[in-house]
This record gives structure tokens, C-alpha cells and sequence, in this order.
């Protein structure tokens, strides 16, 4: 492989500011995946961020990168039509949990499925923010919200299970209170072959009360510092199940397993947007003759 | 005749029936063969053996299958229009028959034309003589005689080589020849060697020698001009003008009747480079697509009605995000999950309105095999010379029947046309704009991977930088002028495609107007009308978004009488056109039974309108007879089989009823009756014990 040269972070910085609420952490992430990048040595023109709709899908509008910032819950799939389109690009979507948890888990569980090469980074903070404040798929029960005054009695989903079980190569944990560690977590999915989804508490600080910077500070801790090694599937699970006063941060599974692009033999000619358009004449001779 | 037909026309409207086509003589020699038998039978490949034959002996083919959504069993009616000139639709006629099994012999024995051939294996079937119509002659087949020398060379023969023997006799009987045919089964059975290559041509011959000693031909000599073409489908059509013009990556959910261009592409993706995927829906395909065409290669997605309205969102998006993206809908009968397996022109509002918004977008029917090629050739480059999405109506008629084309439709000389990319910008220039506004409407695109090209392209709306107006930094000029430039696109791309024009004579009585496969038959139809003396000619409405407005409404307010033909209810494409021009139809043809229309059908409807004769919707006869068919599939195992139908009044129903007899299969005894409702078809009895009892 070749010598990585790091780029600056200031290289990533956007044409405008975010205009998330102050103390939002979602501005952790977008400095994460800036000096993940930055780390990987991925030069702009060839890093494509992909994301959906809410308030954490305005990130790449805050990047310098090309970015497709497309429609609520599909960041999956246009995300993987640009990749198996230019295979040279280094593709990270971001989006918050009601778009890929809610609206687009269907896409994110096929995408983990297929091992296609693209980093996912989901900004979770348990509620959706842009239209102030309902139950999300990772809402706790007995929530209150907008839309379960009562309190939510859905079960939230666990990402970390749903992704190592559909078959996600490379799954971790972020803080955005962790800003260091989730740069590498980031910056490591993007280096993996396959799949990399990465689950990032980023507390919603206006309609979030509960799932806060203070409560996640109480109760995460890192995974690496207690030797964990997350190469064993089953063992994955079970911590991938650890929730309470002890929540675990870092890479929970990691595993190289043949990508969907290896497996596309169109692909083995190289990127198909460098490929030859159109057909030869002989092949379309041949394509009239089995007509025939 | 058409057994289902919602508008059968009496035989003397058209006032050819019985005389043959008055201008059949003139047009072409032509024969209609019909195959029949339940899914599973392989009568598919049997009508691929005649066609290809006749493909191959410089004579035009039209197929349609008429199937319903079920693998093995049901009821499937093939019929293959041969003639030695252009076939333009599968035509009204029935010159033979291979019926396959016994509900295929009584559905369609009764509807072989006067000098055709009803042909059936009389090992197992039996032929009722009273089904017969006069004049039309019956060749049992006795396979286990016929087949006794074969057999003996090459072991037990399995059931599905019957087909082969009956395709033999039709060979003998429509004076096609063995030896087209031996080289056709020959090209068919090369994977699987000599052997079996041996067995199917000598099925053919034995079949072939039967029919020559038993009936008699039932069309004259033919000339061959032994002009090869091919035999293709609308979607076969569709997929390889989508790799010729450069499309690399297609993507799709299986959903009839798109799903045959998913399995050309995926057949050929290695032949033709192009990358398919199959998705785990229809919203994740079109976003692959829009996805795949952002980052720069030519894409394609493809799916029915249902499919489609899944896709909506996103065609807008494509719309906003000025992306380059194929979309094709094959229509089939709706709503809902309505017909699958049957053709319907029911979604034109569907797409014209599909996606939230106004934004530019190519929305465009083809009329034929050949058209839907070179339309799809055409497309890819419009798509990318104005950035927008590209819907593609088919419909099921069109997308899955198969028709000798001329070769020469299948033009390889293809000019690759990707407009305004951008491939380097100069830091000096200054920020590259992807959305900047020109006079053109056209903004140069730059593809990810160019340097110092960066943009974000977004759902939301946003200025020439391409940074978002919709939540910050608002700004209702800006609004205005981006909505503006998108729209100028169309002012331009209007004058990129052809106008409709009229076909047909000039000083016509009638003006048909109709689009999509449905052309075919109303050419055919214009014909029958103009040698019958009302002078018809035909308007094919093709690009429908964007819409020569000016060009149709000079056309339509110059027609003396203006009828649209349409396979729906509510005659969209009519809607369509007041909208855009104000001018009305004097009438409509529709059919909306799930079967195409037939030219004959179209004809006597217009000469219905003309004289202004109202549209008589009440179940005819033979349409009880249909009904009470479907009520005995469904609820009687097909014991019984109506057989007298009577028309009663006063019957405390209010309304007149059709009283069926029904006759049991195996005894010919009297088994029961029905009754249905002449207005609205309602099954009000079943008596299934024998009348006499009770």
C-alpha cells in the first residue's frame, strides 16, 4: 500500500459555517471526520460525503468535499450508486438516527449485508431535532417527547447488534464528547475494506433532557483501555449489548471479508466512470446474431 | 375474436369479417397461428421456433402472450402474426390453433377463422364437433402413432415434446418448410449436443409429414426473401440501446413487466461492461441510479407502476440536484397490484406528476421495438446535455412481446453526447459554480474526483455555489432565478425533439390520436377505415414532457373529427392534450380488460362513434359465457362447461339476465345453471345440481 501522507485538518473546512444550536455534537463529528480524513490522507476531489435529511445531514455543507446531501432515510443507496460509479472516491455518509435507524434502516441493513466499501458515520442523539423533538428509533423507553407525552413504549434498536449481525465489517462507538478517540474510530473505517459503521452519541442539547454530554460522561468508557479485542463475533455481541451505568466506546467488531466491489466482475476493469462508453461492434454484431 | 374482449364489436360494423380484410389482399399475406396451454407447457418456446423460423426466411413476425401471474398452470394464449410484409400489431385473426389441453381446445376452437385449422393431440384430448366453426378443418394428432419411430430411437419422449410435433404441422400447413426450422432447432438445442439436436428435428419432421397428408395448407405460397431479423422484445429493445448509448450501470427490483430488462442486463453485463445490482427495493434502485449518475457514468433503473410510485421522491430529486438518470416504467394494469401480467396505459398521470415540485424532466413514450431503441439511444444523450431525469414510458404490450425488427434498427453508429462536463478547473478561475446561471439553463457539471470543482448537490434548494437557500440564508431572488434557469432547459430541449406529425392521408375524415404500443394497432385500424371509405389518418403522441403544445393544437383544430385510442378508462393522453392545448376529442376508444386492443376493435369502434351509435356496455353473450367459465374454474373444479346461453326478463333481479346452461364435461349431461346481470354482470345464481332433479 501506498505511504499515507496526512493531510490538515483546515483543509476539510467548509464554504460556510454549521449552523447547528450552540454546544450541538454534532460540531465534534463534523471535526472528526475532518481530521479522520485528514489522517487518511484523502485529498478533497476524492472524498464524496453522503448524507439524508435532518440536522446532522447538513454536514456536508460544512466539509470541504464533494457532497450529495439527498433525501431523508437514502444516503445508503446514492451513496452506494456513487461508489460502484467511481470506486476511486472515498465515500462516508453521515446522517442522524432517525434516517438511518428509522426512515432508512432497510438500505442500512442490505448495504451491511453486501460489505460495500463506504464508512457510515451516524450521529445518534436519541430524538429527532430538526422537527423539534419526537421519539427517534434509539429513543429510550418511557421517554417523553413531542409525539409520547405518555412516554415512548417502543424498545429502542441497538445499532451495534443490527450492524454486526447484518454483516458490517468494521463497527464502533463515538462520543462526540470524545473527539480524539472518535477521529481514529472515524479515520479507521475509513482505512477498513468494508462495511464501517460507526454509532456517535451526539447529545441533541435543545430537545434531548436526558440523553446528555453530563449522562454519557458518567458512562462511557473506552474499550481499549480495558485490552478488548474485537475480532471475536460473539463477543462483539455481548458488548455490543452493554448498556447502563457502564457503556462501552470504541471498535466493537472487526473482521476482512471480500467487499461487494471485489465480487463485481465489471469492476475488475477499474472505476466504471473511467471505462469506455458504449459497446464494440463486433458485441453488438453478437448481440444482433443471438436474436436472430 | 378475443374471448374477453370489454368492447367486442359485431363482425358487420367493420364490414370486413366474412370477406376477409378488404385490404389484406393488398397489404400482405399473412397468417395468425395461436398456441394455448398452462404455464409450465413450454408453448413459449414453441412460438420462438416458428418465429425465429419465419425471422430467418425474410418474413415479419408480431407475438403476443397473453398470461396470467402464475408459474405453473393457469391459462396461456400465444399468438404469432406472420406476414411478408411489416406486422404492425398481433392482428384480429385466427388462422390455426395448437391447443395444448382441453380448456384451450373449447376456449379457441370456436374462434379459428373460416379455412383455418384447429390442431390437438387426439391421444388425450377430445375435440367437441359442435365447437367447430364451419369451414375450418381438424387435425387430431395421434402422438403416440406419429411419434412411434422416434421413440424408438431415442427412448420415452416427455409431454413438452408435443409442442415440437404440432409446431412440425404448422410448418407443413402455412407453407413455412422444414429446413429453416431444423436450423433454428439446431442453433437452440448447440449447448446441449447432436443428440437432442436429432430429436427435436425429427419431431418436427414426423409432425410436418403428418399435416402434409392430413389438411390441407392454409395460406398460399410464400416468397422468402431470406433477410435475416431479429426477433426481439420492447425491453431486449430498451436494454441494448441503453449499453449501446454507454449506459454502465443499471440497477432494478424484479416487477413485471420491467423485469425481462433486468435479466438482458444481467445476462450480458460482462459481454457489454455494465454494472447491474439488484436492489432491496424500488426506492433504493432509483437512488443507486441517481447516485451512480452524480458521480458520472450513464445510468438506467427500470420498473412497473407500483414499483415506480415508489421511486417518486426521487425522480425530483434528480430534478433539484440537475442529475442525469434514465427512469423506465413499464405500465401493466393497476391499480395497485391489478393485472400484473397484463397491459394497461394507466400510469401517463402517475408519471407526469410523479415527485413533489416543478422541475425540468423527459418524459417520453416510444411506439415500437425499433423506437423504443433508438428513443433510448436518444435519451441517454438529452439526459446528459440538459441534466435531468428521463422517464421512459413503456407499457406491458410493448416492453414483452417479441417482433422481427430490421437489423438496421440496431444501429451501432451511436454519437456519445455527455454535454457540459467539466473535466479540470484552474484555481484561478475562481470557485467553480455547478449551478451557475446561464442564459442556456445549462450549468457546466464537474464530477466528483475533478479538482477544485467541490459542491455539494442537495434536495434542498440552493444558489450557483450550491449552498443551501432553504434554511440559513434564505433568499427569494436567488429562488426565483435558479427555478428560472432549470425551467429554461425545456424552452431549449423542446426544440431538440421532433414534433408529432400526422401519418396518414392529409384530407382525412378522422383523426386518430393515440401513443405508446397502441400506434401499431391504430395504424392498422386507419387502414381498415380508409379502404372501408372513411378516410383515417393518425396522430402518435411520443414526447409528452417536454410538449409540442403549438404543433398538436394546430394539427387537432384542423381535424375534422379527432377520437383518441387508448388502453385505460379514463383516456389520459386525451386529458393531457386538452391540458396543454384546449382542444377537446369528439371521442374515445378504450380498452381497459387488461388485453391490448385489436385493429378491427378500433375500426368498428370509430365507425360506432361516427355514426353515433352509443358504447354498449352490457355483458354480451359470449361474454356470459366467460363469466360463467371463471365462476366454474374458480368454485367447480371445471366439471361442468356452459354450453346454451338465454336472455330472460322478468326475473325479480331488475335487470335481464343471461341464463347459462351448464353442461357436465365427462357425460354431456345437463349439470346446472347460472344466471348473470346483462347491465352489470353480477353472478346472481349457481345451480349445480342437473335441473331435471329439483
Amino acid at each position: 500500500m501506498a505511504t499515507v501522507i496526512e493531510l490538515p485538518v483546515e483543509t476539510y473546512k467548509g464554504p460556510v459555517d454549521p449552523d447547528w444550536c450552540p454546544g450541538c455534537g454534532d460540531f465534534g463529528v463534523l471535526r472528526s471526520v475532518q481530521t479522520a480524513a485528514g489522517k487518511c490522507g484523502v485529498h478533497p476531489k476524492d472524498l464524496l460525503v453522503v448524507s439524508g435529511i435532518g440536522c446532522s445531514s447538513n454536514l456536508p455543507g460544512f466539509i470541504h468535499a464533494y457532497g450529495i446531501h439527498s433525501l431523508h432515510g437514502r444516503s445508503v443507496p446514492v451513496a452506494t450508486g456513487a461508489h460502484l460509479a467511481n470506486t476511486d472516491l472515498k465515500v462516508v455518509i453521515t446522517g442522524g438516527d432517525g434516517d438511518g435507524y428509522g426512515i432508512g434502516v432497510g438500505h442500512l441493513i442490505h448495504a451491511m449485508r453486501r460489505n460495500l466499501d463506504v464508512t457510515y458515520v451516524v450521529m445518534d442523539n436519541q430524538i429527532y431535532g430538526l422537527t423539534t423533538g419526537q421519539a427517534s428509533p434509539t429513543s429510550a423507553k418511557g421517554v417523553k417527547t413531542k409525539s409520547t407525552p405518555a412516554g415512548n413504549f417502543e424498545s429502542p434498536l441497538n445499532p451495534l447488534v443490527m450492524a454486526i449481525t447484518s454483516g458490517a465489517t468494521y463497527v464502533a462507538r463515538g462520543f462526540s464528547g470524545e473527539q480524539k478517540q472518535l477521529g481514529e474510530l472515524i479515520a479507521g473505517g475509513i482505512a477498513h475494506k468494508g462495511f464501517a459503521l460507526i454509532d456517535v452519541f451526539s447529545p441533541c442539547v435543545t430537545y434531548n433532557k436526558i440523553n446528555t454530554y453530563p449522562y454519557f460522561k458518567e458512562r462511557v468508557y473506552k474499550l481499549e483501555d480495558e485490552g478488548y479485542e474485537p475480532t471475536d463475533f460473539y463477543k462483539a455481541i455481548e458488548k455490543a449489548y452493554e448498556w447502563g451505568d457502564r457503556i462501552p466506546l470504541g471498535v466493537v467488531y472487526k473482521t476482512e471479508q471480500e467487499t461487494y466491489e471485489d465480487n463485481e466482475p465489471v469492476l475488475k476493469k477499474g472505476p466504471l466512470v473511467k471505462q469506455k462508453l458504449g459497446i464494440p461492434k463486433n458485441v453488438h454484431q453478437a448481440l444482433i446474431d443471438e436474436m436472430i | 375474436m378475443p374471448s374477453s374482449a370489454v368492447y367486442l364489436i359485431d363482425p358487420s360494423h367493420c364490414g370486413f369479417r366474412g370477406s376477409k380484410r378488404a385490404v389484406e389482399g393488398v397489404r400482405m399475406q399473412e397468417v395468425t397461428i395461436g398456441i394455448a396451454g398452462a404455464a409450465g407447457d413450454g408453448l413459449d418456446k414453441s412460438g420462438d421456433t416458428l418465429a425465429k423460423t419465419c425471422g430467418r426466411l425474410g418474413l415479419h413476425v408480431y407475438a403476443y402472450n397473453s398470461y396470467q401471474s402464475i408459474i405453473r398452470g393457469g391459462h396461456i394464449w400465444l399468438r404469432v402474426r406472420i406476414g411478408d410484409k411489416k406486422v404492425l400489431n398481433h392482428g384480429d385473426n385466427l388462422n390455426a390453433v395448437i391447443c395444448l389441453n382441453q380448456d384451450s381446445l373449447e376456449r379457441h376452437a370456436p374462434e379459428v377463422n373460416e379455412g383455418g385449422v384447429i390442431i390437438f393431440n387426439s391421444d388425450k384430448l377430445k375435440l367437441d364437433p359442435t365447437l367447430v366453426p364451419k369451414g375450418v378443418q381438424t387435425l387430431g394428432l395421434p402422438m403416440k402413432e406419429i411419434c412411434k419411430e422416434v421413440e424408438a430411437e431415442h427412448g420415452a419422449l416427455q409431454p413438452i415434446m408435443q409442442n415440437t410435433v404440432a409446431v412440425g404441422a404448422v410448418l407443413a400447413i402455412a407453407k413455412l418448410g422444414l429446413e429453416e426450422a431444423s436450423s433454428v432447432m439446431a442453433d437452440t438445442f448447440a449447448h446441449k449436443g447432436d443428440k437432442v439436436i436429432n430429436l427435436n428435428v425429427s419431431l418436427l419432421k414426423v409432425g410436418y409429414e403428418y399435416a402434409e397428408k392430413n389438411a390441407k395448407a392454409i395460406t398460399k405460397d410464400w416468397t422468402f426473401s431470406k433477410k435475416r431479423r431479429p426477433f426481439v422484445t420492447g425491453n431486449e429493445a430498451i436494454a441494448f440501446g441503453a449499453v449501446a448509448a454507454g449506459c454502465k450501470f443499471y440497477s432494478a427490483y424484479p416487477m413485471t413487466p420491467a423485469s425481462t430488462i433486468l435479466h438482458w442486463m444481467a445476462a450480458h453485463a460482462q459481454q457489454v461492461d455494465v454494472c447491474v445490482k439488484q436492489c432491496e427495493d424500488e426506492l433504493s434502485v432509483i437512488n443507486m441510479a441517481i447516485g451512480a449518475g452524480i458521480a458520472g457514468v450513464r445510468s438506467m433503473c427500470g420498473t412497473a407502476g407500483g414499483g415506480f410510485a415508489l421511486m417518486t421522491e426521487a425522480i425530483g430529486m434528480a430534478g433539484i440536484m440537475e442529475v442525469p438518470v434514465v427512469c423506465v416504467e413499464v405500465q401493466r394494469g393497476g391499480p395497485s397490484t391489478g393485472l400484473p401480467t397484463k397491459t394497461e396505459q394507466g400510469d401517463l398521470f402517475q408519471v407526469y406528476g410523479a415527485s413533489q415540485g416543478e422541475f425540468p424532466k423527459i418524459i417520453v413514450a416510444p411506439r415500437s421495438v425499433a423506437d423504443a431503441y433508438d428513443t433510448t439511444v436518444n435519451v441517454f444523450n438529452l439526459a446528459d446535455k440538459f441534466q435531468l431525469p428521463v422517464m421512459l414510458i413503456s407499457d406491458l404490450l410493448l416492453s414483452e412481446h417479441p417482433e422481427t425488427v430490421d437489423p438496421e434498427a440496431f444501429y451501432s453508429d451511436i454519437k456519445i453526447d455527455r454535454g457540459q462536463v467539466v473535466s479540470e478547473w484552474a484555481e484561478s478561475k475562481g470557485k467553480f459554480k455547478r449551478f451557475q446561471f446561464t442564459e442556456s439553463g445549462i450549468s457546466p457539471r464537474a464530477l466528483p474526483g475533478t479538482e477544485n470543482c467541490n459542491f455539494v448537490s442537495a434536495t434542498d434548494d440552493h444558489d450557483e455555489e450550491s449552498i443551501l437557500i432553504s434554511d440559513m440564508f434564505t433568499c427569494e431572488p436567488i429562488r426565483r432565478k435558479i427555478s428560472e434557469k432549470r425551467f429554461r432547459k425545456m424552452d431549449n430541449l423542446l426544440k431538440e425533439i421532433p414534433a408529432p406529425k400526422l401519418e396518414g392521408p392529409a384530407d382525412a375524415d378522422v383523426t386518430l390520436v393515440c401513443w405508446g404500443s397502441t400506434s401499431g394497432v391504430v395504424e392498422e385500424a386507419a387502414e381498415i377505415l380508409t379502404a372501408a371509405g372513411v378516410k383515417t389518418n393518425f396522430l402518435v403522441l411520443k414526447w409528452i414532457v417536454p410538449f409540442h403544445a403549438k404543433e398538436v393544437q394546430e394539427i387537432l383544430s384542423k381535424a375534422k373529427k379527432k377520437i383518441s385510442v387508448e388502453v385505460n378508462f379514463t383516456s389520459q393522453m386525451a386529458r393531457y392534450i386538452k391540458m396543454e392545448t384546449g382542444v377537446s376529442m369528439d371521442g374515445h376508444v378504450n380498452r381497459y380488460d387488461g388485453e391490448p386492443l385489436e385493429p378491427k376493435e378500433v375500426a368498428g369502434r370509430v365507425q360506432d362513434i361516427l355514426k353515433g351509435k352509443k358504447l354498449d356496455l352490457d355483458v354480451s353473450e359470449e361474454d356470459a359465457k366467460q363469466i360463467a367459465y371463471h365462476y366454474l374454474r374458480t368454485h367447480y373444479a371445471e366439471k361442468l362447461r356452459p354450453t346454451k346461453v338465454v336472455q330472460e326478463s322478468a326475473n325479480g333481479h331488475g335487470e335481464p339476465v343471461w341464463s347459462i346452461e351448464l353442461t357436465e364435461r365427462a357425460t354431456g349431461k345437463q349439470g346446472g345453471k347460472m344466471k348473470v346481470g346483462v347491465h352489470t354482470g353480477a353472478t346472481y345464481s349457481f345451480e349445480k345440481e342437473p335441473v331435471e332433479a329439483k
